[in-house]
């Protein structure tokens, strides 16, 4: 009998009971699919944190302002504008690491351009900036040293502003309100996409810090026109991140004239740590899930033994008719190995077809890459097929083993 | 040319219940081709283990049992299924049919293991269903059959293969009587074309209507006679040594 034939004979004896050999690939489908699923999550994860590293810039620091110890409450981190520019010149002058020691001040305000409008996140910042970034120009150019010395009403634009503000055009040399003050667009940037917190980040725009202080956020921030919403250090060499640290510390510390053990006014965090927990987290999560799929597709086996076996006996009387008329053993054994064989097959094909679909739903929903990996599923449905077969041998067997007498007058 | 069916001595023993029960004793005869030969007995006396025996669905524990000339008491299970398959048929007193399958894919079922092309098949399958009468029931399911012709689908599956041996076990057993006289007449056609019949029964009437009749009582030939007389022709005396 060719293979053909024993194929043909499994399938059919399969669509007659339907119902039930759906339910019995259903563990299959289930293991599959939260296999495939969940390893195109964390290569998905994977590759939205390592793309977020990519675009903070390499080997970066951020300063930020501490809290205000208010009569012994703590309040939020940023209420007491301690960094200043000074702060961050002398990071970069003091420290042989640090290859630049960027500013930045920002604040939320309205754009308009011609007839549009738009809200956006307006920083202050000086070249260094780009730099510590890694952050070029796409087109246009960056604030010539001039314009930063005297607070020129310059611009450099994200993407998103071109599009949301300059409908179409390349936006360079456009007039653009920011508050009620008239800037030039100079440059706009290379795309980065979206930024740790969930945000794009090229919805911003960026002026001389000169200029930010002087024209349209200094007076709001009141304490002082020095203060800053963060410095950002990048530091030569990614060895040098853990010593970089520590002296920053150490030099603000006395800068800032704090004493002893009293607690600083501001803190240093390594952003791209954080992305690496998170990104451990996320892979840790997924391969426990793609542990538990591993038992769900052992169950998915047990249960097509489970049902091969009761179907073995319900057709006993069907092998010794089949041996009767000349089914050689080997020919039995095949069929209901066929049969698990294929059971296994559609439900791991069914799986990896729905574990795809969770898959991109939830790179859609979460904003990440869709990353189904062709391996996952090939690997997933193999397994499947290796699961069908080994837990199949069992009862194909049996039914091989079946005496055509007793088999024939069995009821 | 060599007798069809030569068994000389054969005999088949089973446990049951603590002891061993003699099935089969020392059974030598000789069938010729073209034979229409009934065994008959009562219940109990190893008439289906002759038959199983003789269909080469079992292998007797001693003795000799030469099938057109070739011996295959010590074939084994592959070798047995491979005779069944293209030399002999089988019709069982339960209608055996595939519940789940057409009149059709039921008698094309052992052409499937003997190989043949599905096209060559289904033509094949559709001659034997013709010679029964059952040319319009093709594509009826089992249940949808009365006894008789379900019992008729039975017998195209036992011819379908052109076998040099039918065996029959209680034929009409489940059949009312006029149902099991038209399945009678049909053996008496197969037996005028030329086939070899064994007919295994308990009943008289089934058993008048072979050429040949040998009586089975506790596992041993008994007796060898003529059903009916007039049928009787020379080949049917040649029988092996009684014990």
């Amino acid at each position: 009998m060719s293979p053909l034939e024993s194929l043909r004979i499994a399938a059919r004896a399969l669509r007659v009971n339907k119902l039930r050999s759906a339910l019995t690939v259903l563990g299959i489908v289930v293991g599959v699919g939260a296999v495939v699923c969940m390893v195109s999550v964390g290569a998905g994860a994977q590759a939205e944190v390592s793309e977020k590293i990519r675009t903070l810039g390499a080997n970066l620091l951020l300063v930020m302002p501490g809290a205000r110890n208010s009569g012994g409450a703590r309040l939020e981190s940023g209420t007491q504008p301690t960094l200043t520019v000074e702060d961050a010149a002398s990071i970069r002058r003091e420290l042989a690491d640090v290859q630049v020691a960027a500013p930045l001040l920002s604040r939320s305000l309205p754009l308009v351009a011609a007839n549009r409008n738009w809200v956006t996140v307006v920083a202050g910042i000086n070249p260094d900036y780009l730099v510590a970034r890694e952050w070029q120009v796409a087109s246009g150019r960056l604030f010539t040293s001039d314009e930063i010395a005297t607070g020129a009403k310059v611009a450099i634009v994200g993407a998103v502003i071109v599009e949301e503000l300059f409908n179409g055009g390349s936006g360079i040399a456009e007039t653009l309100r920011i508050g009620n003050v008239p800037f030039t667009v100079t440059g706009v940037l290379d795309k980065k996409g979206l930024g740790a917190a969930g945000r794009s980040q090229d919805d911003v725009v960026f002026v001389p810090l000169s200029a930010a202080k002087s024209r349209v956020l200094g007076a709001v921030r009141g304490t002082t026109r020095e203060a800053l919403d963060f410095i950002s250090i990048k530091v030569s060499d990614t060895a040098a991140m853990s010593e970089v640290e520590r002296e920053v510390e150490a030099l603000l510390r006395q800068r800032h004239r704090i004493r002893g053990d009293a607690p600083s006014d501001f803190r240093i965090e390594n952003p791209a740590d954080v992305l690496f927990a998170r990104g451990a987290a996320m892979r840790l999560l997924a391969s426990l899930l793609i542990a538990v799929a591993a038992v769900s597709l052992v169950v998915g086996g047990i249960s097509i033994m489970n049902i091969m076996l009761v179907s073995v006996t319900e057709r006993t009387r069907e092998i010794g008719l089949r041996m009767a008329v000349g089914a050689r053993r080997r020919e039995i054994r095949w069929q209901f190995l066929i049969e698990a064989a294929i059971l296994a097959l559609v439900g791991g094909l069914v799986g990896a077809f729905l574990g795809a679909a969770a898959a991109v739903a939830i790179a859609w929903k979460a904003g990440w890459p869709v990353l189904i990996s062709p391996w996952a599923i090939i690997l997933a449905c193999a397994f499947a097929g290796v699961i069908g077969i080994s837990f199949g041998l069992y009862p194909a067997h049996r039914a091989a083993r079946l005496d055509p007498i007793v088999a024939l007058r069995f009821e | 040319m060599q007798p069809l069916v030569r068994t000389v001595g054969i005999s088949k023993s089973y446990p049951s219940g603590g002891s061993i029960v003699r099935a089969v004793s020392n059974v030598s005869l000789t069938i010729e081709r073209g034979e229409f030969v009934a065994v008959r007995g009562r219940s109990g006396s190893g008439k289906s283990t002759l038959m199983n025996l003789l269909g080469l669905l079992d292998r007797p524990d001693s003795g000799t049992y030469a099938f057109n000339g070739r011996e295959v008491a010590k074939l084994s299970e592959d070798g047995r299924a491979t005779v069944r398959s293209h030399d002999i048929g089988f019709i069982f007193q339960q209608p055996a049919l595939l519940p789940r399958a057409t009149a059709l894919e039921n008698v094309e079922l052992p052409l499937i293991y003997a190989g043949i092309s599905p096209s060559r098949r289904r033509r094949t399958a559709k001659d034997a269903l013709d010679c029964v009468g059952l040319a319009d029931r093709g594509h009826h399911w089992p249940n949808q059959l009365s006894g008789g012709e379900q019992q008729r689908v039975v017998i195209a599956r036992a011819t379908v293969n052109d076998p040099a041996l039918i065996l029959a076990d209680e034929p009409t057993g489940s059949l009312d009587s006029a149902t099991g006289n038209e399945i009678l007449s049909l053996f008496e056609a197969l037996h005028r074309d030329g086939r070899t019949i064994i007919v295994v029964t308990h009943a008289a009437e089934v058993a008048n209507r072979a050429r040949r009749l040998f009586t089975l009582h506790d596992g041993q030939i008994v007796e060898d006679g003529s059903a009916s007389s007039d049928n009787l022709r020379p080949a049917a005396l040649a029988m092996g040594p009684l014990p």
